[in-house]
């Protein structure tokens, strides 16, 4: 599907860290609005995309969550026109000196971190020493009158990094966590055009899920689905991840969970659904949470039936993430065969009671 | 406070049928995020006698008591029936498994122990390297979970998969004046709700929720309180009692609760402030029955009160927990006569309730 | 509006037990607002205004409860352990006085501690409340106590114990005393439970529904001697908060808040938080999401029983709020 590819490229092509997602739901919205009959803006920014069942009213809903959100930082100070910067502790520092980043300001300011020299910091980093983000700049090459009126403290700053083509099937860039996810959910929808489904599906690119899963949480509240469905990245095998169980090896299936967020009834059934159409699966242990928008989505109200799938990704939370189309692909065709199968008796027969 | 007795007002007592039922409980396997087991109990010692009963998304059992009076006040009580444990994580080599803790287990707990993995509950063990292998006893360090193997033999190994959970193996005993078990936390409670439901006070409209997943984050407590939208709520729980000596001889300042002292009213943990109406109500209650009681010192820890405190627009909240020493461990030793006062503070407090007491502002 | 901050800071009202500083609240608002209730967590919320076309239903927080001190046991000489309802460092305890709601009073003491170089830690430290043994204790397991410390009026600079958030308290009184005209329905919500984790927030916005949220506290300075690399600083005016360790606010609330406060020519600063939040992230992910933001005051010596703030940067956060709610948002 060389389309969902472009399509993915250009979602890697632009910023959206969290709390600033506009200029991603954007382009996610004109993609989607083909692709649904309904399309909403949340209160606080996720992009909610209904398409409409066949099925009698009330007719059951099912909701597919990927976030769009991607990890960045932001200004929170300016000295004589050089930037210091924070994330929200979610990256490590020492993949910043060097990197290239937009900073956006009253215009995008492109700009690179960078490392200062060892008399220029704290004697107890030495020389050599890591260096913590709060001691790195961005520097844009612009004069400190103009980086003032360009550049105001609490501005996002974005990676740079263009998109890598590495093969026909395996692409690197920033925010693959979670844009290979949403181009999982496109392809999803574009698959619903040709198959038949009683069930109401909502396609959600949340927002802030690297902060508070506040789009999770809110985006759940509204549509109270029947059935939740997070897709995410997940940790892919490689170069300096630990070669066990915790990792998935990139283009060999997408992952189910298993562990407590995650219903064991709808588990099974998407398990069962996988192995029916052939499609290689991994299972993922999650023993206590699965660190994405499942767990706010399952305790949502009354409860909701919630699975985590997941696309191994390599070099999570740093800007040349890497991940296998194919898997990105089975992940979209799966969740649209099960929505092809969902029908009214579904939930009544989802349950608990089962083994994996 | 008073010596240990037991109340002399009629409630529901603890007997013969009680302890069994609890020996029941405790050595059900139940680890949070697949609570089967405990739940099957709970449903079929309840079929036929809630007015009402159903199993919900996350697998909470919800059972409800009608009031015999309309406009009762709607009362939630919480009891969680999941427990800590360990879920096996990759097979290295016949029958041996990588595994993880799931819920607040001490790895020092763990080396040594026998272990029960899955449905079929098949034994195994946490073994160590033999003390010989050691030069010195300086070198002995807590071994770190990513250590230790789960290791069940190559046969029952066949049986046993990633994704099964485990627990300790300790089955039920009493002792004189104690019960020791595996899983007291909370099975004290779920065995008190049970009584609870059978033979509730009809003044109020009892709404039992046996949650899911307390030791892992609340949740089931957050949607069965989103769903009954009570009143009022009361998590039942087992809180530690860490009644020993202090290594130096000196005042034991931090004992949580003491064993024998009675049921624990929480005043503050890390996730709740206690409603101090129901804190002045059970302590009244107590008062005036006879009934022996303490406070549970105020800190960290925290029950189900913790999330469903905080659904929709507010539900007053405290917790009563039957005292426990060594929770999350292969066995935590409790008292019964707690137990049985636990459970006629609790019954009085029920009958002793009347919407007045809401009235006033907290 | 002095007068009242020293009167709220004096106030007794520990997270859970705020029912003395709701009471002053009460009457403090009793005249301004169409409705007043308190909720079951003890949250009062004042309702005034409605709804015009253009306009919202907003709420707007300011929490009311102070750090306390709760007692956990009182030893076989008197001195009395504690948790602490909120966190305190416990090195900042020593040599405080407390007063208890009982009208107990005492001091807290530390441990001597086998090297000068370390730090108390909680267990380490005990109110004395000059009992001598345990059977003379006025105070028993589950007492609680604040700070009691007099209110000091410096001039320009005030100090205070609770001033972490009584000046909040205080501003939004304000606001409802000068907010004239308005085309929202606006939830004036005096929170209970803040410093224990958001809790009265997160019910209260609850029960109100809101379209649009805006919080008032205070927030650390940073322009005390070696302190950590932060830009606020006591007196350059209210901080309009982008992003804290718990939640980032909404960016059209940011630019909406700026822009107003430029129009008006209200001097403000920028803040990003690390190692604090506000209880506007809990209001953010309510229901179906709300757009959130918040105006900090400046505050030097934060969950100490002697907090300093600006005088000045008060009157204009009242002022910047009350020019924010004067009129319709811009982004609808």
């Amino acid at each position: 599907m060389p389309d969902i590819k472009a399509f993915l490229k250009t979602l890697l092509s632009l910023p959206g860290t969290s709390g600033f997602e506009d200029p991603v739901r954007e382009v996610i919205a004109e993609a989607w609005r083909p692709l649904v009959d309904e399309l909403h803006t949340s209160p606080i920014g996720s992009l909610h995309g209904l398409r409409k069942g066949s099925g009698d009213m009330p007719r059951q809903r099912i909701l597919l969550m990927a976030h769009m959100d991607a990890i960045g930082l932001i200004v929170t100070r300016i000295v004589d026109g050089f930037l210091r910067i924070t994330d929200a502790r979610v990256m490590d520092s020492r993949i910043l000196p060097g990197q290239p980043v937009i900073v956006h300001g009253r215009r995008p300011v492109p700009g690179v971190i960078v490392l200062p020299s060892p008399a220029l910091l704290p004697p107890t980093i030495g020389k050599g020493g890591m260096v913590d983000r709060e001691h790195l700049f961005v520097d844009t090459g612009l004069p400190a009158e103009e980086v003032s009126q360009l550049i105001r403290i609490g501005d996002p700053v974005s990676f740079a990094q263009a998109p890598l083509d590495l093969s026909d099937d395996v692409l690197a860039g920033h925010s693959l966590d979670n844009r290979a996810s949403v181009a999982a959910l496109t392809a999803c929808l574009e698959e619903l055009q040709r198959l038949r489904c009683s069930w109401d599906v909502w396609a959600v690119a949340s927002v802030q899920e690297e902060e508070t899963l506040g789009g999770a949480f809110t985006s759940a509240f509204s549509i109270r689905p029947d059935l939740a469905v997070a897709i995410d990245v997940t940790f892919g095998k490689g170069p300096g991840s630990p070669n066990d169980y915790r990792t998935f090896e990139l283009g060999k299936g997408l992952t189910l969970g298993w562990g407590s967020n995650v219903h064991p009834g709808l588990y099974r059934r998407f398990k069962d659904l996988a192995e029916e159409l052939e499609l290689p699966y991994f299972v993922e242990l999650m023993p206590k949470s699965s660190g994405t928008d499942a767990m706010a989505m399952q305790v949502i109200a009354e409860g909701i039936p919630t699975i985590v799938l997941g696309i191994p990704c390599r070099y999570l939370h740093t800007p040349v993430e890497m991940v296998s189309m194919k898997d990105i692909t089975r992940a979209g065709h799966l969740m649209a065969e099960f929505i092809a199968r969902l029908d009214a008796d579904f939930v009544q027969n989802l349950s608990l009671e089962v083994e994996l | 406070m008073s010596p240990s007795t037991t109340a002399k007002q009629a409630s529901p007592a603890i007997g013969p049928a009680q302890i069994e039922l609890l020996e029941r409980l405790c050595n059900a396997v139940a680890v949070s995020g697949d609570e089967r087991e405990v739940r099957a109990i709970v449903l079929k010692e309840l079929e036929g006698v809630a007015d009402q009963i159903q199993v919900d998304a996350l697998g909470n059992v919800l059972a409800a008591r009608r009031a015999s009076q309309p406009g009762a006040l709607r009362v939630m009580l919480a009891a969680h029936m999941d427990e800590v444990g360990m879920m096996l994580m990759e097979e290295e080599e016949a029958g041996v498994f990588k595994f993880e803790t799931i819920g607040g287990i001490d790895q020092r707990q763990l080396p040594g122990k026998a272990v029960l993995v899955g449905k079929d509950h098949l034994p195994g063990v946490i073994g160590v390297r033999p003390i010989h292998f050691y030069s010195a006893f300086a070198e002995l360090e807590t071994i770190p979970v990513e250590e230790l193997r789960i290791d069940l033999g190559p046969e029952n190994g066949k049986k046993a998969k990633p994704g099964q959970r485990a627990t300790f193996a300790t089955r039920f005993w009493q002792a004189g004046p104690s019960l020791i078990a595996k899983a007291l936390d909370n099975r004290l409670g779920v065995a008190t709700l049970i009584e609870l439901v059978r033979r509730p006070p009809e003044n109020v409209e009892l709404l039992a929720a046996f949650t899911v997943q307390e030791e892992v984050g609340l949740r089931g407590a957050r949607v069965a309180a989103f769903a009954l939208n009570p009143d009022l709520a009361i998590a039942v729980d087992s809180t530690p009692a860490n009644d020993l000596p202090a290594w130096d001889g000196s005042e034991n300042v931090s004992y949580n609760t003491r064993l024998g002292m009675g049921p624990a009213i929480y005043l503050a943990d890390r996730g709740t402030l206690s409603d101090p109406r129901l804190i002045r109500h059970l302590a009244a209650t107590g008062d005036a029955l006879d009934i022996p009681y303490q406070f549970r010192q105020a800190g960290g820890g925290g029950t189900d009160a913790g999330a469903i405190h905080r659904q929709r627009t507010g539900i007053p909240s405290v917790s009563v927990s039957v005292p426990g020493r060594y929770a999350h461990t292969a066995a935590s030793i409790a008292r019964r006569q707690d137990w049985e006062n636990t459970l006629a503070l609790l019954y009085h407090t029920l009958e002793r309730l009347t919407p007045v007491l809401l009235e006033a502002d907290r | 509006m002095k007068a009242l901050i020293q009167q709220l800071s004096e106030a007794t009202g520990p997270s859970g037990y705020e029912a003395p500083v709701r009471e002053l609240v009460k009457s403090a608002v009793a005249g301004l607002a169409d409705e007043l209730r308190v909720d079951a967590l003890g949250n009062l919320i004042a309702s005034k205004g409605s709804k015009s076309q253009d306009g919202l239903r907003v709420i707007l927080t300011a929490h009311l409860d102070e750090i306390g001190l709760m007692v956990t046991h009182v030893d076989e000489k008197g001195f009395a352990r504690f948790a602490t309802l909120g966190d305190a460092l416990p090195q900042t305890l020593i040599g405080a006085r407390v007063r208890f709601l009982n009208s107990a009073q005492g001091v807290i003491g530390g441990e001597q501690l086998d090297s000068g170089e370390k730090l108390h830690r909680l267990d380490q430290v005990y109110i004395d409340t000059g009992a001598a043994g345990r059977e003379k204790s006025l105070v028993q397991v589950g007492d609680v106590a604040v700070f009691d410390r007099p209110f000091l009026d410096l001039g320009q600079r005030m100090v205070g114990k609770a001033l972490d958030n009584r000046v909040g308290v205080a501003a939004v009184i304000e606001v409802m005393r000068r907010l004239e005209t308005t085309p929202h329905e606006i939830y004036f919500t005096f929170t209970a439970q803040k410093v224990v984790g958001d809790r009265g927030a997160t019910v209260a916005a609850y029960g109100v529904d809101p379209q649009l949220a805006i919080s008032l506290q205070v927030t650390p300075s940073g322009d005390t001697p070696k302190a950590r690399l932060a830009e606020i600083a006591l007196g350059h005016g209210p901080a309009i908060k982008v992003r804290d360790s718990g939640m980032i606010c909404d960016p059209r609330v940011v630019r909406w808040m700026t822009e107003t406060a430029e129009n008006a020519k209200i001097a403000y600063q920028l803040e990003i938080l690390e190692g604090g939040t506000s209880e506007a992230r809990a209001i953010q992910i309510t229901r179906g999401g709300v757009p959130a933001g918040c105006v900090s005051i400046p505050c030097r010596y934060l969950h100490t029983s002697s907090e300093l703030i600006d005088y000045e940067d008060v009157q204009k956060s009242v002022a910047l709020v009350v020019e924010l709610l004067s009129r319709p948002v811009p982004w609808l």
